[in-house]
């Protein structure tokens, strides 16, 4: 057998080794190594159950490597809602050969048949009596290298007894004590560092006015020059802080950005140069039936972790150690090796929790900063954290988009031909894939080449054109994407790509023509949608919402719905909205159906739905980046506002389990479908339609002015 | 010019040198080792940082060290252990209510002055109570339902 087989998840062809997975440990546990980290979004457990499940074992005895470069797989990054659906995977088999490996391992040691084999806490039985075997005396006589085959059966669902309950999160009881985050690693004798950062990739320092930064500094700094890489170190944190502050004002750079007003909206992404491409069938332009068509848009937004980023770096005896809270230590350990020209293995990168990140924002770049420093000074520990205005200057934004819409009626009203037409930054610069770059790279001698833009592939989901295509049936759609090569501000991967914005003009649009067309739009998408999984969850979420009663509308009352399966791949998700609008909108109740095939950990489903509700409701009513000039001016948390206490609804959320289907990615699915129903309530509680993101005080105004 | 405080730190009083000036946040993480306030914002937005001074629920990150001089200071640290949890820890553990948790210590601590000095809050008033901080993940809706449970098991009812 071979371990490239083509049906083999991606994780166990890159990784086919079962002891990159496993270690029977001395003390009776078993480690599962995972390059998946935990992000907020429960997966480190979620895997353990997995774990657990196919090794026969009780969760304690299975112990939780994450995110370890030296001794983990690698999986490349925690993104794109695929960790269940490639580590689990990946993991699943891992456990299930390795089980059907000890077993007959045991069988030989008993001289029976595997069948006559039970195993119960790691213990052998031979036709149920216990033998003095266990996982763990017979473990070191197998060969852990040799490459899975994949080809051990795992469990069948109905065996589950671990997989599917509400298993409590492991980290979490550390992070209610206080514990548990890479900002809290303070060793006694560490080095503090603040970063000047270049305004720009082509910007050039021309003079730093050093003493009036030390003055302001307080206390002891050291500055750290290196190209157009500008640090403050010192053993006190606030006067490194300080000065770091105060250095912004005392910098003068030449070729530094110089933002117009205009490019931070996304009107302004219409006519820029861009790499244009065509999916799905030509326009059919000779069809008889009337044309619609609106256009939609959303402006840059941010991740806008709730820490600023942060990074430990020490280089002591030729090896350099980073602790980094960004979503893939493999490529992080690549990234950094290849910018210090180092070997890769001179490099170890080790994951500690940090705040939530929702994609790529600035964890990996303070790595590089950190690891800059560290290589400078030997054998002291840098402790780099970024400004709270630094997170919000420098990190990579969610892009702006345009979306274009255009529909062919039929004669019943339903479209026949469908054209979504998109611009869009790119949404994915993580470095390492061939777009992006860590950003202290460009700062230091010899930069990298400016990035090509690119997008994640179709396959892969696409990045503006993410959902950009309806799920429903549709005789003739297409896509037309333009991926604008120039965006004033640094974009990347953040929670759904375009599916946000995209879904929130598609489902805007069918509402839009169901009203049109005279019909109720829960009816109306049912009539054109075949995939039972999807009329089960919005048929389940009208029903919660009590959408029957819904009444006509246009009295400051709304209801709205909106349904997306995510990339058209993942989990399916229907959300409705109930709200006020006055001067702004009110969220009164959120109500989330979702299908995510097999689900692991129900609770924790239902937690990531209800985040994923609330970011999405916060994206949609509340967040806006701004710039002009040198950059982002949108640089505390009264300048770009996110949804408070004051302001959260009620929110149900509903797994509806599919034990029998493959687990689904369902870390974002809720995200988007939030958003495209409250837009759908606001136009309900209005009569009137809302197309550009966000629903602000202002544009209600606007609206009910107009 | 450096000053001596002295300022009770969960129960233990301390000598501290320091700036007139410096905010409470780096004496509580860097000098003492109490991490668990943590730094967000530094400008009294996100309440990652939140103490209680004097059992009042304040900001440590621009909380001058001159205006805590011979004041008690309790720390997220004092609240529980994993072992011996807070019945507020508990409550948050029984609710699953976080995600990333980089907020959640400034939560516990103004979610413990609302229970002290109010043991029955309505939903209206966790959320007042909590208002002056920020969660990012969304686990809002379970933090407000933590609490909830915590006032029932600290005033005796049912409770997990």
């Amino acid at each position: 057998m071979s371990a490239d087989r083509a049906d083999l998840p991606l994780s166990l062809t890159v990784n086919p080794r079962p002891d990159q997975w496993l270690k029977f440990q001395a003390d009776e546990t078993v480690r599962v190594a995972t390059g998946k980290v935990e992000i907020g979004q429960g997966v480190v457990t979620a895997l353990s159950q997995i774990a657990a499940e196919e090794l026969d074992l009780p969760l304690d005895r299975v112990v939780m490597l994450s995110g370890d470069s030296d001794e983990g797989p690698d999986e490349r990054y925690t993104s794109s809602s695929l960790s269940i659906m490639v580590s689990g995977a990946s993991i699943r088999l891992v456990c299930a050969e390795a089980r059907a490996l000890l077993v007959a391992r045991a069988a030989l040691r008993l001289n029976c048949s595997a069948e006559q084999i039970s195993v119960e806490d790691g213990r052998f039985f031979m036709d149920g009596a216990a033998s003095d075997i266990s996982y763990w005396s017979v473990a070191p006589e197998i060969d852990w290298s040799l490459a899975a085959t994949g080809t051990a059966a795992p469990k069948a669902p109905g065996e589950y007894r671990i997989v599917g309950q509400n298993v409590p999160r492991q980290d979490l009881p550390a992070k209610l004590v206080g514990g548990a985050y890479i900002h809290d690693r303070i060793p006694d004798d560490v080095v503090h560092a603040r970063m000047l950062r270049q305004p720009g990739r082509d910007a050039v320092l021309r003079t730093l006015d050093e003493a009036a930064v030390r003055h302001a500094a307080g206390g002891e700094i050291e500055i750290f020059k290196q190209a157009n890489f500008v640090a403050f170190l010192g053993a006190d944190e606030r006067s490194v802080e300080a000065a770091a502050a105060a250095a912004v004002e005392y910098a003068q750079w030449d070729n530094a950005p110089d933002i117009k007003p205009a490019q931070q909206e996304a009107a302004w992404l219409r006519g820029q140069p861009s790499d244009d491409r065509q999916y799905g069938a030509e326009e059919d332009v000779g069809t008889p039936g009337e044309v619609v068509e609106a256009t939609f848009s959303r402006p840059y937004i941010a991740h806008a972790s709730l820490g600023p980023s942060c990074a430990l770096a020490q280089f002591s005896d030729g090896h350099l150690t980073i602790w980094s809270h960004g979503q893939g230590m493999h490529p992080l350990r690549r990234n950094i090796a290849e910018v210090l020209e180092l070997p890769i293995e001179a490099i170890s990168a080790r994951h500690l929790s940090g705040p939530g990140c929702y994609g790529h924002n600035g964890a990996d770049d303070v790595a590089l900063d950190a690891a800059v420093i560290a290589m400078n000074k030997p054998g002291s520990c840098i402790r780099l954290q970024w400004r709270r205005e630094e997170e919000f200057a420098y990190e990579p934004f969610g892009p702006a988009m345009l979306v274009d819409l255009k529909v062919h009626l039929d004669d019943a009203g339903r479209p026949a031909d469908w054209t979504a037409e998109v611009w869009s930054p790119t949404h994915v610069q993580r470095p390492g894939t061939g777009s992006g770059f860590l950003l202290a790279a460009a700062a230091l001698p010899n930069p990298p080449a400016a990035p090509v833009p690119q997008d994640p592939l179709e396959e892969a989901g696409g990045g503006g054109t993410r959902n950009a295509t309806p799920y429903y049936d549709i005789p003739r759609t297409r896509i037309l994407h333009h991926l604008v090569t120039a965006s004033p501000v640094r974009t990347s991967a953040l929670r759904t790509l375009g599916a946000l914005p995209n879904v929130f003009a598609l489902e805007a649009m069918i509402d839009d023509l169901a009203i049109r067309a005279g019909e109720d739009p829960l009816d109306y998408r049912l009539s054109m949608l075949s995939d039972p999984r999807a009329r089960a969850v919005l048929e389940t979420v009208a029903k919660r919402a009590g959408w029957s009663q819904r009444g006509s509308g246009g009295e400051g009352q709304g209801l709205g719905l909106a349904f997306a399966r995510y990339k058209n791949a993942a989990a399916y998700a229907a959300v409705a909205v109930a709200l006020r609008v006055d001067e702004q909108v009110h969220l009164d109740h959120i109500w989330v159906v979702a299908d995510g095939g097999l689900v692991i950990n129900p609770d924790g489903m239902r937690n990531q739905l209800e985040g994923g509700a609330v970011q999405g409701a916060s994206w949609t009513l509340k967040e806006q980046v701004t710039m002009t000039g040198q950059g982002v001016t949108s640089l505390d948390w009264d300048s770009y506002p996110i949804l408070r206490f004051s302001e959260i609804p009620e929110i149900e959320a509903e797994v509806l389990n599919q034990p029998e289907q493959p687990s689904l990615g369902v870390g974002e699915c809720s995200v988007s479908p939030t958003a495209a129903a409250i837009g759908n309530a606001v136009a309900h509680a209005l009569g009137r339609r809302i197309h550009d993101m966000p629903l602000s005080r202002e544009r209600i105004m606007a609206t009910l002015l107009h | 010019m450096a000053q001596t405080f002295e300022i009770t730190v969960n129960g233990e009083v301390r000598h501290i040198e320091a700036e007139a000036d410096l905010p409470l946040i780096y004496v509580l993480r860097n000098e003492l080792g109490l991490t668990g306030s943590r730094y967000g914002c530094g400008q009294e937005q996100c309440g990652s940082c939140m103490v209680l001074i004097d059992g009042e629920p304040s900001y440590a990150c621009a909380r001058a060290m001159d205006s805590v001089a011979g004041r008690n200071v309790q720390t997220i640290e004092d609240l529980g252990t994993v072992a011996e949890p807070h019945p507020l820890q508990q409550a948050f553990l029984d609710e699953q209510a976080g995600q990333c948790g980089y907020c959640l210590s400034g939560i516990l601590i103004s979610a413990k002055a609302l229970l002290d000095r109010n043991p029955n809050p309505s939903r209206a008033e966790i959320v007042a109570a909590l208002d002056g901080h920020l969660c990012r993940c969304g686990a809002h809706t379970r933090i407000i339902r933590a609490v909830d449970r915590a006032a029932a098991v600290l005033r005796g009812e049912g409770g997990a």
